[in-house]
């Protein structure tokens, strides 16, 4: 086995350096300040070594190899960049652009295109070779993600983010030769197959193959109406990753810019869904306090605010439903509240109310619509919920300076939050907020040690044992659809065996890192990103004067003046929704 | 008595024969002394009916076969007596043949059983030293003894690239892993290629054997034979070989009583042509999508599900106990410096004398062609032969002196490949060469690769424009970039040598690419759309035979009147150029 930290020494471009032994040339390059040009590889995913861009010189080897896939070995003399592989990778990309349509001007990816921004950087002024575009009518089925198999160049990070870090296989690449292109197998509707809408592959995407269904259309169009009230609300973990596409540091906390930003294009109230998420927190961990003390056979709780993985869950584990929480996502809470608390309070007929999430995910678009309980106000109680992705273009064309922007407090009263609502954003953060309540719940006392160290970080499931009273609460936290299964598979294994249950309490989220990497987030997400946005959230946590959901004023007025309690009749009708079985595949 | 094997050559359009022949053996209760069995390689080709009487090694050719059937087995079974009307080529007229006989320059290593034994019986290949090198490695030779000795023979891989057999097992050998590997690439895909289907019809034990001895060398306790669905004799024949072999202690649990375990198991290939590169033939065992993917690491470290995987084809392993019985000094002194052995050719085109040879390293395509071949059909010039199948190149008539191993056909642009060789002559158009192996890579394309998958494609379309008279002067620009940019950037060897016939074609013939593009003209006539068939007025003398011929009801005019045809209307198929008996048609 190769020691831990075994330093080898090779020669990139004549320089020699020393780098750990097991990374790759491409790897090794980065070390030395060296970029090679990449369009398949992506760092957060196992090379596929599909584009042929990478290829480097190695002395004593025949044929060029690739950068992204070949390890790096003692002793290497690597030449990366000369006039002949330049010409090889010229023709290559120029062969990838004689196969992608001449549609930068229309396309999504505009301006943020890795394809275009190789185009331009290799002086391709012409198509030299013919064009021969493949024909393929867009996939709009799921509205929510959009397949353009059209524009595909074929690097194949859809399909290894999906059937590989996600694991549910929805995409695979189909046909053979020219005619390959990506699409669920058999050639289904997007919407029929096992996707769930999280959106991975549209951030992952170097292209504009896969997108987010665009509805920044109707988000003018509400606002130009002058019948419509419009109101919009942000999830917590666009706050971290909003500034990214105006130049501000990752991670950088721009909740107030926004809200700003919300109002100056005519929104006529602007929440915060981490107030709902704080009220999530209210029904949930009052849910499974009761569930602990009176219904230990429905444990273990798992959490429900992710709607891809509400969907995975209604495919996959059906058997499961029972466990679920029964809570909504914070952003429908919020939605419903803002057309029957709201709308009573000041007065406003909701039916004029337009509610506009603006969500981390792609998978958000379809929670809206998903079943009759997202219709609880009587109307959508969401009307239209776009990405962060989304929001930019609308600030862009808004015409706002973001960095420059001055700063503006929500509306009440669907606004305030506390440092336990902004956490839901970060994967562990849903469970840390609620043990933070829960804790109350069970002993009466707020909890000292508030941040749960043992269940942040990027680790693809971490557990843990709260001590409350005297009772240990198993608990486990798992992001990433290929570690959720891990988890789900022992609870389903205890449930059959009528074993006892690893865990009492079960956060998931499908994105890998939560929702700072959701899958409507800026493009290039990495590790190093995720770590970032991460800190972002957790300093807003630090900055809340109050952290603990049950201390939330407002949460308390509205429990006072409307819902009288968690778990009432009224907040069942409001707040809870329902589950049911769903094929994996529809036809 | 001795009992006689009756080989019938057999193929797949042509089935009758076997049948015809067990009904009259049982018919003339001739069952007990008479074996019939079905072969599709029995040492020549060419003929109508063959078939071919064993152990005496005679061979009738050219009967009527429902005629002559009776006389020849109441006159060779019977009564004892050779019948000279049909006969081929015997053992004690070879002397007198020599000359002729395709045997001439050849030697048998990988085909020394194939046509001299019944596949389907253990035995056979037992008499003919069978399952001794197993013997000798198990109980007389090391693991290291075993691979020394590959190494030392000079072996390479028989797939086409050559790599050092030896060199191979060794590495996965000094793999520590609890479990490895061992695999048969009997994938054989190239047009026109049947090497490795002959040697699995024809003496599956052999390829059985060689994989064990490896699985005893490397350690492996498990092995594969990826086999096209396509072969169903062979597939037949392996299943046949594998459980009599187990049945016997040759294979299985306990080989030959002692420790050595090992198990084969077949799994079939739907016949894809990538599925050969052996990664994607490893992906395609593990049950997933045909596709390569990037080496290192090399399947020898890190193959089937993740374990040290030996993966060989049908050929080299078929040469393996060969060369255990008689020793590497014995192989390494056939063949050129850098190549050992003989290797086997599918040797097809324009030739007198098509059909499976096997030659050592070294012959010269001059000696295949002419006096193993017979020369060219028709007495015509030989423009160029291919080798390598469609990852090859096309090889000028210059070099027909050049002695062929694996070095020597890279170095003009070609390369072995899995053992095809396509003899052309002038009638044959290089562009349309060209084209035809595209179209198979295009076809057989993965997809995965950017530079394979729309390369690929690219290099098609210019040629099928170059062909019908649409090119422009840049398109050769356009078929050297592209085949540069594929041969440099392509994942796998499919891609990476998929231009070949275009750069070698490009290299030794451009003047027939400019004469396409610029002049518009295709002198051998085989791009139709370059053709114009016109009628000379002077000649013609209006009896209206090519009019009542063309079926686009092209040609038109009154009777005892010069004819004419419409352009438009033409199809170009000729066959009023065929009809004329009066040579009024041009051909231009």
């Amino acid at each position: 086995m190769n020691k831990l930290n075994e330093k080898i020494k090779l020669k990139i471009n004549n320089k020699v350096i020393e780098v750990e032994k097991g990374i790759t040339v491409l790897e090794a390059a980065k070390y030395a300040q060296i970029k090679i040009p990449t369009l398949c590889k992506h760092e957060d995913l196992h090379p596929t070594g599909a584009c042929g861009i990478c290829v480097v010189k190695v002395e004593g080897m025949k044929k060029l190899v690739r950068a992204c896939t070949t390890p790096a070995e003692n002793g290497m003399s690597i030449t990366t960049h000369d006039a002949e592989l330049h010409e090889v990778r010229k023709n290559v990309i120029e062969l990838i652009l004689s196969r992608h349509p001449n549609e930068c001007l229309t396309c999504l990816r505009n301006g943020s295109c890795e394809l275009q921004k190789f185009a331009e950087e290799f002086g391709i002024r012409e198509k030299f070779f013919k064009p021969m575009v493949l024909e393929k009518p867009k996939d709009l089925s799921t509205r929510a993600i959009v397949v353009d198999s059209k524009k595909c160049i074929g690097c194949g990070r859809c399909v290894e983010v999906c059937q590989n870090i996600q694991q549910v296989w929805a995409l695979e690449f189909i046909n053979r030769g020219f005619e390959m292109r990506i699409a669920p197998a058999g050639d289904i509707l997007l919407a029929d197959s096992p996707c769930i809408k999280c959106g991975q592959c549209s951030a992952h995407c170097p292209v504009g193959a896969l997108i987010e269904y665009e509805e920044t259309d109707k988000v003018w169009g509400a606002l130009r109406n002058n019948d419509l009230y419009p109101v919009a609300q942000i999830a917590p973990a666009v706050r971290v990753a909003f500034g990214e596409s105006f130049d501000l540091p990752p991670g950088t906390i721009t909740t107030k810019k926004i809200y700003a930003l919300l109002k100056s294009i005519g929104f006529k109230a602007v929440f915060d869904t981490n107030f709902g998420a704080d009220l999530t927190i209210m029904e949930e961990g009052t849910e499974f306090y009761e569930r602990y003390n009176n219904n230990p056979e429905k444990l273990p709780l798992i959490t429900s605010c992710c709607p891809s993985w509400v969907d995975y869950l209604e495919k996959y584990y059906p058997d499961l439903i029972e466990n679920f929480s029964t809570a909504k996502s914070p952003h429908q809470m919020v939605g419903v509240l803002s057309k029957t608390y709201f709308a009573e309070k000041n007065k406003i007929d909701p039916a004029k109310i337009f509610m506009v999430s603006i969500m981390p995910c792609t998978a958000k678009k379809y929670e809206i619509s998903r079943t009759d309980e997202m219709f609880a106000s009587g109307y959508q109680d969401v009307d239209v919920s776009i990405t962060t992705r989304e929001l930019v273009r609308i600030a862009n064309s808004g015409g706002i300076d973001f960095v420059n922007l001055p700063e503006e407090e929500c509306d009440e009263i669907l606004g305030k939050y506390t440092g336990a609502g902004t956490i839901f954003g970060v994967t562990g953060g849903v469970m840390e907020a609620a043990i933070r309540t829960a804790y109350y719940l069970f002993t009466k006392e707020k909890l000292k040690e508030i941040e749960l160290n043992e269940i942040r970080g990027l680790k693809g499931i971490k557990t843990g044992v709260i001590k409350l009273n005297g009772k240990e609460i198993k608990v486990a936290v798992a992001h990433g659809v290929g570690n959720i299964k891990e988890v789900l598979d022992q609870v389903r294994e205890a449930k059959i065996k009528k074993q006892k249950q690893p865990y009492d309490f079960i956060e998931v989220m499908a994105c890998y890192g939560g929702c700072i990497a959701g899958g409507g987030q800026p493009y290039q997400v990495s590790n190093k990103l995720r770590t970032q946005r991460t800190e972002g959230i957790y300093k807003d946590d630090r900055q809340q004067p109050i952290r603990y959901s049950f201390e939330n004023p407002m949460i308390k007025k509205l429990y006072e003046e409307y819902l009288e309690k968690p778990l009432s009749v009224k907040s069942h009708k409001l707040l809870h929704t329902k589950y049911k079985a769903r094929p994996i595949y529809y036809k | 008595m001795n009992l006689k094997y009756l080989y019938v050559w057999e193929s797949d359009k042509k089935k009758n024969l076997y049948n015809t022949l067990v009904k009259k053996i049982t018919s003339k209760n001739l069952d007990d002394k008479v074996k019939v069995l079905s072969t599709k390689y029995i040492g020549i080709t060419g003929k109508k009916s063959i078939i071919k009487i064993m152990p005496e090694n005679i061979t009738y050719t050219n009967f009527n076969e429902t005629e002559d059937i009776d006389k020849i087995i109441d006159s060779h079974f019977i009564n004892n007596k050779v019948l000279d009307e049909f006969i081929y080529i015997t053992d004690n007229k070879f002397a007198k043949v020599k000359e002729k006989d395709k045997y001439y320059k050849q030697l048998r290593i990988v085909l020394r059983n194939s046509g001299y034994i019944d596949p389907e019986n253990i035995n056979d290949y037992l008499a003919r030293d069978g399952y001794k090198a197993l013997e000798k490695a198990l109980f007389k030779m090391t693991p290291t003894d075993v691979i020394e000795e590959i190494k030392k023979s000079g072996l390479r891989g028989r797939g086409g690239a050559g790599f050092p057999t030896g060199k191979k097992w060794e590495i996965t050998k000094n793999v520590q892993s609890d479990i490895k590997y061992v695999v048969c690439n009997a994938d054989e895909g190239d047009p026109g290629a049947y090497m490795d289907r002959s040697v699995l019809e024809g003496d599956p034990y052999s390829v059985i054997e060689g994989m064990t001895i490896c699985a005893y060398a490397v350690g492996a306790q498990y092995g594969y034979i990826y086999v096209r669905a396509e072969y169903p004799l062979a597939i037949k024949r392996l299943q046949m070989a594998i459980d009599k072999a187990n049945e016997m202690g040759l294979l299985g649990n306990n080989i030959l009583n002692t420790k050595f375990s090992f198990n084969i198991e077949i799994r079939l290939g739907a016949g894809a042509f990538v599925c050969g590169e052996e990664t994607a033939l490893i992906a395609s065992i593990e049950g997933k999508r045909g596709m390569p993917r990037p080496r290192p690491p090399f399947p020898a470290i890190s193959g089937l599900w993740g374990k040290p995987t030996v993966i060989n084809n049908v050929e080299t392993w078929a040469n393996i106990p060969v060369i255990i019985i008689k020793g590497s000094q014995w192989f390494s002194s056939i063949g050129t410096e850098t190549s050992k052995g003989t290797k086997v050719f599918a040797l097809t085109g324009k030739i007198k004398y098509p059909g499976l040879i096997e030659v050592p390293m070294g012959t010269t395509i001059r000696e295949i062609v002419f006096d193993i071949g017979g020369g060219i059909l028709n007495n015509k010039k030989i423009k160029a032969v291919q080798t390598g199948g469609p990852s090859g190149g096309v090889i000028p008539e210059e070099y027909l002196d050049l002695p062929i191993d694996y070095e020597s056909l890279q170095k003009i642009g070609s390369m072995m490949g899995s053992g095809g060789m396509i003899v052309m002559d002038e009638d044959d158009c290089m562009i349309d060469v060209a084209k035809f192996y595209l179209q198979f890579t295009v076809d057989e394309s993965c997809g995965k690769c950017a530079p394979c998958r729309i390369g690929g494609k690219q290099l098609l379309e210019i040629l099928k424009a170059i062909s019908s008279g649409k090119a422009e002067e840049d398109d050769i620009t356009r078929l050297k970039r592209i085949s540069f940019a594929m041969k440099n950037a392509s994942l796998c060897g499919l891609g990476q040598s998929a231009p070949n016939p275009v750069i070698s074609t490009l290299k030794y013939f451009e003047h027939e690419y400019i004469e396409h593009i610029r002049d518009k003209k295709c002198k051998t006539g085989k791009c139709k759309d370059l053709i114009t068939y016109t009628i000379n007025q002077e000649k013609c003398i209006g009896c209206g035979a090519c009019a009542l011929r063309c079926p686009a009801g092209a040609i038109s005019g009154e009777k005892r009147k010069p004819h004419n045809i419409d352009q438009l209307k033409c199809i170009k198929c000729g066959e009023c150029y065929l009809t004329c008996k009066f040579n009024a048609i041009n051909k231009l």
